[in-house]
């Protein structure tokens, strides 16, 4: 018995080397962890249990026998993250490069389907050189595989990748179908086609940075959610990130004890709206000072910044946040804003996650790139987003609501359940200058008359109580009171219940 | 007495006197422009008259408009402040015309002291020790250069209606007497229209120590004993006290008496200061006469207990002055710390914006001490670009000296201001400086020694351990909520460790954490430990720790892992990791910071409204490279030398943050 013993002993020894010493030194050198070093920090310490450490593949092409790595180039298990249960994949890049093979494949989708059963969300460490060449059409099924479990648990369970390495070709696709991507920065990157065969084919000189780093992710092609300086601070992120979410879409979000008062009032509010209408604020400063203790974790904060996206919590319960951000574009939407508040808002919806949205929108951004880039249907992913999510909507206007961006943003009309008012808002079908030009175009010639027009239309229109009188605003409140309100509203929400009329599924304009 | 008074200023100082009316029972009326709409002076005066656009020079300096503002309140006396209109002799004039009470001296003082070579003639004449020097006006460099010999080496070259600085040199030889007379004259005929230059001895080692006076309308006049302002930073006063470390009580006595000589002299009423340079050996030389309340009042005011406003105003009403010179004693130590709007991480660039967070110190009064906040703003307010960039008037009161300044530096760790770049680190970190702490001070002392400007304290090793010991029980606190969270695997929760790396100012210190009810033992791996207890709680932005029995308050800021702590000057990031997650962090690489010598970097949030430049393009030093345009004002980027522009990142309507790379050259 004490021989078996020993040798399991071994045997483990071995498979916990990865691709041995030399391998796991290459990979320290070029400032990344080795895949079970990051599970270690990402998970709660000694919580890993692992599945299939001694799984091998069983290619015998291209004298392929020879090697047979033990665990065949990926970590994968289960384990807690602050005591509630998570799955993780870890690809180990010291092992052939952490190529997939049919194995590997096999060993993601076993926890994967665990994960789907057992409603636990999936964390993926990306570290990967790509298909297994050898195993030639077997790899790419074993990514096919992969890929019909990421759909399958999509709106299921919350799926979240991190890429650590290389992520090239085909091996995008399982990132890009999960709920989060977020990178590590000048050691990770993805694309499609990597930077050789961009030369052959178009002739473009440019570098795997800057095809596909992570600031190219983060702030051209919004492919990632966001970027972290070193592996250590990515897996301290993605921790604090988890703490966000619900395990599954079957249950509420997770609730913290929690240290700052619902009815805390923040006097300062009362003055963030400045004087002049056309001067920009800073709309994060509303997130902050209305979210529990400040804490905010944004999501794709380098891109679209005229739309803020991210996740605080309100007397210990999660929210996302969706907010116009006066400070960039003067808070318009615009296709990239449409686009990255949607999603963020279906995601929200699949899971339960209570929905605050802060308006302060002038309208769309117009112009010809925007309308031949199709703003029209990118608008309306929006707009449907927030039309078909059931969770609780409570939406403060700010300043300014106008045309149909003010029905898009979380509006009454679309089943918002709270809409408040501060009393700087201006709800109107647009601004005074616009509407007095349309309206009296006989006048134009006469500045006198049309500035009085406009001043006119200001009194009239350019305040919340013209929505207010029809019910389109619920409450005009303090701005100070922001917090206290918007946390009771919330309260009254948390057994909302919605029926909607059955359907395969609805047909997002994607 | 008056019943109502209006206030000619805006910011603290109007709020000051409007604290010191209210107590007296005067109605107030406060003036304000369009940038200070809803600023704390127009909402603590009792009536607030608009008075124009936010330049100072179409609102707050315009006269008209101030006597506008009287007139249609009826206010029966002005309090002119400091800067505006306070040395303003029309203003006194006009006043006096319409029948209102000037709080402040004659017209006839103002004027007389306005001019530095009259005045330093009055001042010779009333026996006030002066500054050898040649009060005539000089022709030519060679009259220069001989002047500059008869008073010996090194001289001072001035500008008669200079300040700030501007038309100033200093000559050690002939030959920069001779360069230094030309510049200075081509500089003040640029700047202040006015080309009169004069020469004076430079004195060496020299303090800024100022005479505080005061004159009734019935011919008394005394001394209320010296400030001490040599902190400076470009002639700007920075840290004031008062008493003077340096002075002795006949130099005192001597400099007070020839200060209130010189306010007989030019038959001086109210509050005014006599301003004297004072050398190694405890020479002293009169500088100016500033024939107003100064911004730095309010030590005086707490060493001798005298509401200088208060007397002001009922010197101003006639009433004689309720003491004499020999009731006037010194009472303890005070210090002042000016808080600018300055980034003294951006070598003091003004900052301006919105003050997300303002939370001063606790004001309060005990024998032990006195903590005492001059201020005009609020949380919520705007620092705009119009006017002048203090914050607030931060003093304290102790003692002793050395007890004044713990005093400070335990105020400034709690003073809260987010939004805006500001001069607070700094202060915390003069007052922690061995020189400042020894009253070895001279009027060089910022500029020798933070010759490279300042870049944040470093925490000293005791002060660091137990800053460690602090973000330790932090963290522990917030670690164990988070496995509060709901939705956790029943029996198989996270287990707490007790055993933490904390990673500061380049250390890692392991540590061990023992807690218990009312608090943390933290052991060090040297087996000495801190006992840490605080009410902290996750989120909260002032920690009120302590330590050992001592009070260390501290900023707190969440990071990944860890805490950006503020206290002392010192600005830095403390991580706090496992054992084995503090070995692998070590193989994380060292980033450098990206080269931005070659970039040019957007300098405050704003919208691009041109650039005037195109990738290739070669420009010269001082070229137009773009123009930035924030808080509604235009600001032109130049280059700093001759280079290629090789990238362009920005294009005209672009929103930039801070740092935000414009443009890249080669």
């Amino acid at each position: 018995m004490k021989d078996i013993l020993t040798e399991l002993e071994r045997r483990r020894e071995t498979a916990r080397m990865g691709g041995g010493q030399r391998r796991i030194d290459s990979q320290h050198a070029k400032g990344k962890l080795t895949a079970r070093e990051r599970i270690e920090l990402l998970l709660d310490e000694g919580s890993f249990e692992e599945f299939d450490m001694f799984v091998a593949h069983r290619c015998t092409e291209f004298g392929m026998e020879a090697e047979r790595p033990a665990g065949d180039g990926v970590v994968t298990g289960w384990g807690t993250i602050n005591g509630r249960q998570v799955y993780v994949f870890a690809q180990d890049f010291t092992v052939m490069g952490g190529s997939v093979s049919e194995t590997h494949g096999q060993k993601i989708c076993k926890i994967m389907d665990m994960a789907i059963q057992n409603g636990a969300p999936v964390i993926g460490l990306n570290d990967s050189g790509g298909a297994r060449i050898q195993e030639g059409v077997d790899s790419l099924a074993a990514y096919g595989e992969v890929f019909e479990r990421n759909i399958r648990a999509s709106g299921v369970i919350p799926q979240i990748s991190v890429i650590m390495g290389p992520c090239a070709g085909g091996a995008v696709y399982s990132p890009a179908m999960t709920d989060f991507i977020y990178m590590v920065r000048d050691s990770s990157y993805m694309f499609v086609t990597g930077p050789d065969v961009v030369k052959t084919v178009t002739n473009e000189h440019v570098t795997a940075e800057e095809l596909g780093g992570a600031g190219t992710h983060t702030r051209k092609s919004s492919v990632a959610d966001g970027a972290f300086e070193n592996d250590v601070e990515a897996l301290s992120e993605i921790r604090r990130l988890f703490d966000f979410l619900p395990l599954n879409n079957r249950q509420k979000p997770p609730v913290r004890p929690f240290f700052d008062s619902p009815e805390r009032l923040e006097p300062s509010l009362d003055t963030l709206v400045p004087d002049n209408p056309n001067q920009p604020y800073d709309m994060r400063e509303l997130i902050l000072k209305t979210a529990d203790e400040g804490d905010f974790f944004e999501v794709q904060k380098d891109f679209a910044g005229n739309i803020i996206t991210g996740f605080i919590r309100l007397e210990g319960r999660t929210v996302g946040v969706v907010a116009n951000q006066p400070m960039v574009l003067a808070g318009c939407l615009d296709i990239d804003g449409s686009r990255k508040a949607a999603r963020f808002v279906r995601f929200c919806d699949a899971f339960e996650i209570p929905i605050l949205t802060f308006v302060d929108v002038p309208g769309f951004l117009p112009g010809t790139g925007q309308e031949y880039g199709g703003v029209i249907k990118h608008g309306a992913k929006l707009l449907f987003a927030y039309g078909e999510a059931t969770v609780p909507k409570v939406t403060v206007i700010t300043r300014k609501a106008y045309g149909g961006a003010y029905v898009v943003m979380s509006s009454k009309h679309l089943r918002g359940d709270f809409t408040y008012a501060w009393p700087t808002a201006e709800i109107a079908v647009m601004g005074a200058k616009g509407a007095t030009e349309i309206l009296y175009r006989s006048e134009l010639g006469d500045p006198e008359k049309i500035a009085r027009r406009t001043a006119d239309y200001e009194d009239r229109f350019a305040n919340p109580f013209v929505a207010a009188e029809r019910g389109f605003v619920d409450e005009v409140i303090r701005p100070q009171s922001t917090r206290k309100r918007v946390a009771r509203a919330f309260a009254s929400l948390r057994s909302k219940a919605v029926q909607m009329p059955w359907k395969k599924h609805d047909n997002i304009p994607l | 007495m008056f019943n109502k008074i209006l206030i000619a200023n805006r910011g603290e100082i109007a709020c000051r006197v409007i604290k010191t009316a209210r107590k007296m029972g005067i109605a107030t009326v406060a003036v304000y422009s369009d940038a200070d709409r809803n600023a704390l002076h127009v909402e603590m005066a009792d009536e607030a008259v608009h008075i124009g656009p936010p330049p100072a020079n179409q609102s707050y300096i315009v006269i008209d408009k101030v006597m506008e503002a009287i007139r249609q309140t009826g206010a029966e006396a002005v309090h002119p402040g400091y800067g505006f209109l306070s040395e303003n002799m029309k203003f006194a004039e006009a006043l006096e015309a319409a029948g209102v009470t000037f709080v402040g001296p004659p017209s006839p003082a103002i004027e007389a002291m306005g001019d530095k070579i009259t005045s330093k003639k009055i001042a010779q004449k009333a026996g006030v020790s002066t500054v050898p020097g040649y009060m005539g006006l000089i022709e030519d460099a060679d009259e220069a250069v001989k002047i500059s010999r008869e008073i010996g080496y090194p001289v001072m070259i001035k500008a008669s209606a200079g300040g700030g600085g501007k038309g100033m040199r200093i000559a050690w030889s002939d030959e920069e007497a001779r360069e230094g007379f030309q510049s200075s004259k081509n500089e003040a005929a640029s700047s202040f229209g006015d080309d009169r230059i004069f020469i004076e001895k430079f004195v060496t080692q020299p303090r800024h120590i100022e005479i505080q006076v005061l004159a009734d309308k019935h011919g008394n006049c005394v001394y209320l004993h010296e400030r001490e302002c040599s902190i400076q930073r470009r002639n700007q006063k920075v840290i004031e006290e008062a008493p003077s470390p340096f002075l002795d009580p006949e130099t005192r006595k001597a400099m007070g008496e020839q200060a209130c000589a010189l306010a007989r002299a030019v038959g001086y009423t109210s509050a005014g200061t006599v301003e004297f340079i004072v050398d190694g050996d405890k020479n002293f030389y009169f500088l100016e006469m500033n024939t107003r309340l100064q911004v730095e009042h309010p030590v005086t005011e707490l060493i001798t207990g005298v509401d200088l406003v208060e007397q002001m105003i009922r010197v101003a009403a006639g009433e004689r002055l309720p003491f004499a010179q020999q009731d006037l004693k010194i009472d303890g130590w005070a210090i002042e710390s000016r808080l600018y709007a300055e980034d003294p991480y951006r070598n003091f660039l003004p900052s301006i914006g919105r003050l997300t967070r303002y939370r001063p110190p606790a004001e309060a009064a005990t024998a032990a001490g006195v903590v005492r906040n001059d201020t005009g703003v609020y949380e919520g307010g705007e620092i705009s670009m119009y006017y002048d960039p203090m914050i607030a008037k931060l003093c304290t009161w102790a003692p002793t000296r050395g007890e004044a300044i713990e005093g400070m530096r335990q105020a400034l760790d709690e003073f809260e201001v987010e939004g805006i770049g500001h001069n607070l680190p700094f202060l915390s970190a003069v007052m922690d400086h061995p020189r400042f702490v020894s009253g070895a001070i001279t009027t060089a002392f910022i500029a020798e020694e933070y010759p490279d400007g300042f870049e944040g304290a470093a925490l000293e090793t005791g002060l660091l351990r137990k800053v460690a010991a602090c973000c330790a029980a932090m963290h522990r606190v917030a670690e164990i909520r988070r496995t509060r969270i709901s939705g956790r695997m029943d029996n198989h929760e996270r287990h707490v460790g007790e055993d933490w790396v904390v990673t500061l100012q380049g250390e890692s210190i392991p540590v061990s954490i023992a807690a218990d009810q009312a608090g943390a033992t933290v052991r060090f791996a040297d087996g000495t430990r801190h006992r840490v207890a605080s009410d902290w709680t996750p989120g909260q932005q002032l920690a009120r720790m302590d330590v050992d029995g001592e009070r260390v308050v501290m900023k707190v800021g969440k990071i990944p892992s860890g805490f950006r702590i503020r206290l002392r000057g010192a600005d830095i990031k403390v991580h706090l990791r496992t054992p084995p997650a503090a070995k692998l962090a070590e193989l994380m690489p060292e980033k450098a910071a990206p080269d931005t010598s070659k970039m040019l970097l957007c300098p405050m949030p704003g919208l691009v409204v041109k650039i005037s430049v195109e990738e290739g393009q070669e420009v010269q030093e001082g070229q137009a490279l773009c123009t930035v345009e924030a808080m509604k004002m235009e600001n032109i980027l130049r280059a700093e030398r001759k280079a290629v522009v090789t990238k362009i990142n920005a294009e005209a309507g672009a929103s930039l943050k801070v740092d935000d790379v414009i443009m890249e050259f080669e």
